[in-house]
């Protein structure tokens, strides 16, 4: 074990050991928020280390309590954490987002913030929701990426129905049976791959599954593919998404919208290249991204709801990396690696934005928004940064990422492939035209025109949605948009920008972690090296 | 490896029990249903372990048994249990304050979409389309971007 593995859980065990530090700390508001922003601030700084050796060393393993040991014939029995390049990026990426997000509901929460926000139930969820994110980059065994779904799915349960009104619940009953009928399908997958093979630990699993014939090869993927799509909300998987996520607490939606679905795309990569490199079920795959992205975006061109508009372009675009997944090349890997980097980051933007739309304008939806260019330009700057960065316009880094998907896609040159070059063109136009919507109403009309403008709800609702609508001209004053909301944003859109001032380093590394993800040898030999004493 | 069938059709039976509670509407079936699938995927993680033997203990010998039976399913397992009965708790009590708040227990549709599915094209067009065009005469020649812009005309 090389000493720098010391710091592989750290990116686990941090958020946690700070959840139960929140939890004893319940009562003292200050003391909670210093205790998450240290532990966030320490994970993205640990992650970022982890970042720089991987891509100095080559992967990192660590066998948890020296479980390695294994007996002949059997696999490592422990846990087992890996850092390659791929997670180590998904790391970084996750910590930049958690705690900016983090920041942004502390300064929502004491500028709006009344005495009756359930925050000290807010922060320890978050922080476990945070480590069981991290644990699933890391884990290097199926159960323990199981382990890592359900601590985060548990964690987002708590915060989706935060405050627990009538509309939640209702949305918290459908999300927590579609999230636990995916992890029971995981969990079948689980067993059907312990029962052919013997072994959970993936490097292990590699090996051995070579030795399985090809149908079973298939079906086990097929079963494990069912429960990431779920989760990863791919087309005929994802009708869940756009129910549930727009009812959370702005915050709330943006770190899940962020987070919770790249961990299903990690996992469909991680199990496409490393357990079943040719299961064969690439056409299915290719299918299913091109109707995600239709289907998706058609939906959000429906919608009236900015939060809901902006899901259904967050499962149009995960299209785009299951498209990346599914030509099964380095370079459709490295645009769907740099493509998901790209895509946390903006969607979590908008969503921060959509947060503070509705705090300036006391509505998120376009029949009661108008005006807020004049009302407001700095909300409309932030605004259309991140949006048309979704939409992939020249040079934000929805642009680079989707001509690495379409260049990949025209070096692959089968029908399918084409099909889907065509499909993303089509969807990136949509996105536009969806953002144009958005702007032109929102932000261009006069609020007079919207034909419910005159309504607004009552206060800026923090987490909570317990605010009633009154008239626009009897809401108080809230005042510029707080600071403390605003700096993350920015934060975040202007990382979202570095992803373009440094795409070349960027694109090439995300083409090194490609590379190195396709060449199962290094990742095998990194994780068993250790197991053999 | 040799498999029983009972074990094999008792977790095909709780299984399609379960899929048939989980499309229910009536949330404490649902919660069953998914109490049922889950002790089926136990069983069937169970039963992936192979044959059973000798308690994993060094030197601990029952029935006369000759191999060990695998330790690594029954911790499996036994985390599966902690984190379902985890989740039928939550699940329980939501379903509590369901009950609370709507005295009904039941799954309804999403209003938003069904709110958007039925809009007629009048309505579309009315959030579209609400849009007077600029009045050029009222346009005036201050540099200013937005006067062009309804509402806005001559704003400096």
């Amino acid at each position: 074990m090389s000493p720098s593995a010391v710091l592989t859980p750290l990116p686990v065990l941090i958020p946690l050991l700070g959840a139960a530090a929140t939890m004893f700390a319940g009562r003292r508001p200050r003391l909670q928020r210093a205790i998450t922003l240290g532990a966030l601030t320490a994970v993205v700084a640990v992650c970022a280390a982890l970042l720089y050796l991987t891509d100095r060393d080559g992967t990192l393993a660590l066998h948890v309590g020296g479980w390695a040991q294994s007996v002949p014939g059997m696999g490592p029995l422990g846990i087992t954490l890996v850092v390659d390049r791929l997670s180590a990026l998904m790391l970084v990426v996750s910590s930049i987002v958690l705690l900016a997000v983090v920041l942004y509901a502390i300064g929502q929460g004491i500028r709006d913030g009344g005495e009756r926000q359930p925050v000290s139930i807010f922060l320890p969820t978050y922080l476990a929701l945070s480590a069981g994110v991290c644990n699933a980059f890391l884990a290097g065994d199926l159960f323990n990426l199981f382990v890592g779904f359900e601590v985060l799915l548990v964690a987002s349960f708590v915060l989706l129905t935060i405050g627990a009104s009538t509309e939640r619940v209702r949305v918290g009953i459908s999300y927590v049976m579609v999230s636990m009928v995916s992890s029971m399908i995981f969990l079948i997958g689980i067993a059907l791959v312990y029962a052919a093979t013997g072994t959970l630990n993936m490097a292990e699993l590699a090996t051995r599954l070579d030795g399985v014939s090809a149908g079973t090869r298939s079906a086990l993927f097929a079963v494990l593919l069912v429960a990431f799509g779920i989760k990863a909300a791919v087309f005929p998987l994802s009708t869940w998404l756009p129910d549930s996520y727009p009812t959370a607490p702005a915050p709330v939606t943006a770190v899940f919208a962020g987070l919770l679905t790249k961990v299903g795309v990690y996992a469909i990569i991680r199990a496409h290249t490393l357990l079943f490199p040719s299961a064969g079920l690439d056409k299915m795959l290719m299918v299913a991204a091109f109707l995600t992205m239709l289907v998706g975006i058609l939906g959000a061109i429906a919608q009236s709801d900015i939060k809901r508009l902006l899901s259904f372009t967050l499962v149009s675009h995960i299209g785009y990396m299951v498209f990346g997944i599914a030509l099964s090349s380095r370079l459709g890997l490295a645009g769907a690696v740099y493509y998901v980097t790209h895509h946390i980051l903006v969607q979590t933007t908008l969503f921060l934005v959509v947060g503070l739309i509705e705090r300036q304008a006391g509505a998120s939806t376009l029949q009661r928004l108008g005006g807020l260019a004049a009302a407001s330009p700095l909300l409309a700057f932030v605004f259309v940064v991140p949006a048309l960065n979704l939409g992939g316009i020249p040079p934000f880094s929805g642009f680079i990422g989707k001509v690495a998907l379409l260049e990949a896609g025209a070096q692959n040159g089968s029908v399918l492939a084409w099909m889907l070059v065509g499909g993303s063109v089509l969807t990136s136009l949509l996105t536009l035209y969806v953002i144009s919507r958005v702007w032109t109403l929102a932000f261009w009309r006069p609020r007079a025109d919207a034909p419910e403008g005159h309504m607004a709800s009552a206060a800026p609702s923090v987490l909570l949605d317990d605010t009633e609508d009154i008239a626009v001209d009897e809401r108080d004053d809230v005042g510029r948009m707080p600071v403390a909301m605003l700096v993350p944003t920015a934060a975040l859109i202007a990382v979202a920008l570095t992803l373009t001032v440094l795409a070349g380093p960027i694109v090439a590394y995300s083409e090194r972690a490609a590379a190195e993800v396709l060449d199962r040898d290094r990742y095998i030999t990194a994780v068993l090296s250790g197991a053999t004493p | 490896m040799t498999t029983l069938l009972v074990p094999l059709v008792l977790i095909g039976g709780l299984t399609s029990v379960g899929v048939y509670l989980l499309l229910e509407r009536n949330l404490t079936r649902m919660l069953l249903g998914l109490l049922l699938i889950g002790n089926a995927v136990n069983l069937l993680i169970l039963v992936a372990g192979g044959p059973s033997g000798n308690p994993p203990v060094r030197g601990r010998i029952t029935d006369g048994h000759t191999t060990t039976a695998d330790p690594l399913v029954q911790a499996m397992i036994l985390t599966a249990i902690v984190i379902s009965m985890g989740v039928a708790a939550f699940v329980l009590s939501v379903i509590y304050r369901t009950y609370r708040l709507t005295t009904e227990e039941e799954v309804v549709n999403d209003p938003e979409d069904a709110r958007v599915s039925q809009l007629t094209d009048e309505e579309l067009e009315a959030l579209d389309e609400a849009r007077p065009a600029p009045d050029e005469a009222r346009d005036t020649d201050e540099p200013d971007e937005l006067d062009a812009l309804p509402g806005l005309e001559g704003s400096r």
